[in-house]
């Protein structure tokens, strides 16, 4: 395991409030953490300063090597992003968007073509790879944002909400997804669905008010109460916050 | 430049497959023509040139251009793309003149389409053609100048409704600032100094100025830095506003 990932005291005001607290960890390849916590923990503000679309109001994250503070192009280069809700542009096919970002990617030619080829296997949407997304099924978009973070073979990849508003069947596609990738990545998922912490991660970190309040192997976290089920420690822990 | 050439496609090709770019097209040279050769009397005038074209250009750009730059950004931000854009390896220099030059060249294909008028000019009498080719500059240099501000305020909203009222209401002051109408709101109180600068604004002297046949340092400098000015501070705004 390589350490890929490390957050020194990441905070996040937006004037009086603290969204984000003074979180701090380090991750590497072949964890999958699950950022868990009710909504507005501040668990998506924590992965948009990573990836450097907010700047933090102090602190800082380190992504393979590059800080998102002194050099934030190299670390929107390394990571692969997959913001809330997987943005796209709708009067696009997933081909020409997929398309789009690799050439921004700065991939060329027959090198783009396989990137995007590669994506769209992996995802498996080669049967709307030509239709406008605009017309896809909320499935199919979650999948072309994640071929769309997955494009550059990213060793960090941030996700954010990847299964949220998703049919079980659709979960159940996209977590195989994750957990392909797990064994060379380092992969970070926010949710607030339980058993998805089960599913995917090694590792899961609640999050409360913008703090870390647990931070564990989900077997760690169960043990914690005297009934081995997840969802009492979290309500506990995000009770009293 | 290549990301600046990519984010320029992007968006070029986004014209054009929706409605809107030919909607456009065709309601910009369907207008053209009929304010020519109606109001502006064409033909009854006898002259071998395109005054009357090129002088309801303005009046034109006023409502057309803020529904081509309304989308600009407050689109990226109503469909959350804008997070998308700004976390790949691009700088936000690179995507603000992308997306700009793309709405520009667009307004450029929309006016080169009136080539039939130039066409008939010349078919009729010998007009000159340098004078002409300066009012097409001056023409696109006016529509570029509008851009970047629709571009600046669409920056500030995600309602393209929004952006499109407050462009065209800016663009319409910016227009008539040299005029009586906006001066005397300001003469009453503001010295005389102030009133001379609010004057200096206006685009109307300045694109006449050009449709005379002379390209003057003067206007280029003029409608150069202020579509300069509109998009730095349309990069600032994106960029300070980008949470919200």
């Amino acid at each position: 395991m390589t350490q890929v990932l490390s957050i020194h005291g990441l905070t996040k005001s937006f004037g009086h409030e603290t969204v984000v607290d003074n979180v701090n960890f380090t991750a590497g390849t072949g964890e999958v953490v699950g950022f868990l916590g009710p909504n507005g923990a501040g668990k998506s503000t924590t992965m948009k300063m990573i990836v450097g679309f907010l700047t933090p109001s102090a602190g800082t994250a380190v992504v393979c090597g590059h800080d998102v503070l002194r050099d934030p192009r190299a670390v929107k280069a390394a990571v692969g992003y997959l913001p809330e809700g997987a943005p796209a542009y709708p009067d696009m096919t997933p081909l020409g968007f997929l398309s789009f970002i690799a050439g921004v990617r700065g991939y060329d030619g027959a090198d783009r073509r396989e990137r995007v080829e590669r994506a769209i296997e992996m995802t498996r949407i080669h049967d709307v790879a030509r239709q406008p997304i605009d017309t896809l099924s909320k499935g199919y978009k979650r999948r072309v944002g994640l071929a769309q973070s997955l494009l550059h073979d990213p060793t960090v990849l941030i996700l954010d909400e990847p299964t949220d508003g998703l049919d079980p069947n659709q979960k159940q596609v996209v977590r195989e997804l994750i957990r392909d990738m797990a064994q060379e990545k380092c992969i970070v998922i926010s949710t607030h669905i339980l058993e998805e912490v089960d599913a995917v991660c090694s590792r899961a970190m609640i999050i409360t008010s913008g703090k870390v309040v647990a931070d564990g192997s989900p077997a760690d976290l169960k043990a914690q109460s005297g009934s081995g089920d997840l969802d009492e420690v979290f309500r506990k822990v995000t009770a009293n916050a | 430049m290549r990301n600046v050439n990519l984010v320029f496609r992007r968006e070029f090709a986004a014209y054009f497959s929706t409605p809107l770019a030919y909607i456009f097209i065709v309601i910009f040279l369907a207008l053209a023509g009929i304010l020519t050769f109606r109001l502006g009397g064409f033909l009854d005038r006898e002259q071998a040139d395109l005054v009357p074209f090129f002088e309801f250009h303005p009046w034109l750009y006023l409502f057309l251009i803020p529904a081509l730059s309304m989308r600009l950004w407050a689109e990226e931000r109503r469909l959350g793309t804008i997070e998308l854009l700004l976390t790949l390896p691009i700088s936000m220099t690179e995507a603000v003149v992308g997306k700009y030059l793309a709405a520009w060249a667009f307004t450029a294909t929309a006016v080169a389409l009136t080539f039939p008028l130039w066409l008939t000019v010349n078919y009729l009498g010998n007009p000159d053609n340098g004078v002409i080719l300066a009012s097409y500059v001056g023409s696109l240099l006016m529509a570029g100048a509008y851009l970047a501000i629709g571009s600046m305020i669409s920056a500030t909203t995600k309602n393209q409704v929004i952006a499109f009222v407050v462009t065209t209401t800016t663009c319409f002051i910016l227009t008539l600032a040299g005029s009586p109408a906006v001066l005397d709101f300001f003469s009453a109180w503001a010295p005389a100094d102030v009133i001379q600068a609010i004057g200096n604004f206006g685009f109307l002297p300045h694109f006449q100025s050009i449709q005379r046949g002379v390209i003057d340092l003067r206007d280029l400098i003029f409608f150069g830095s202020l579509i300069i000015i509109a998009l730095i501070a349309n990069a600032i705004i994106v960029d300070w506003r980008k949470a919200f």
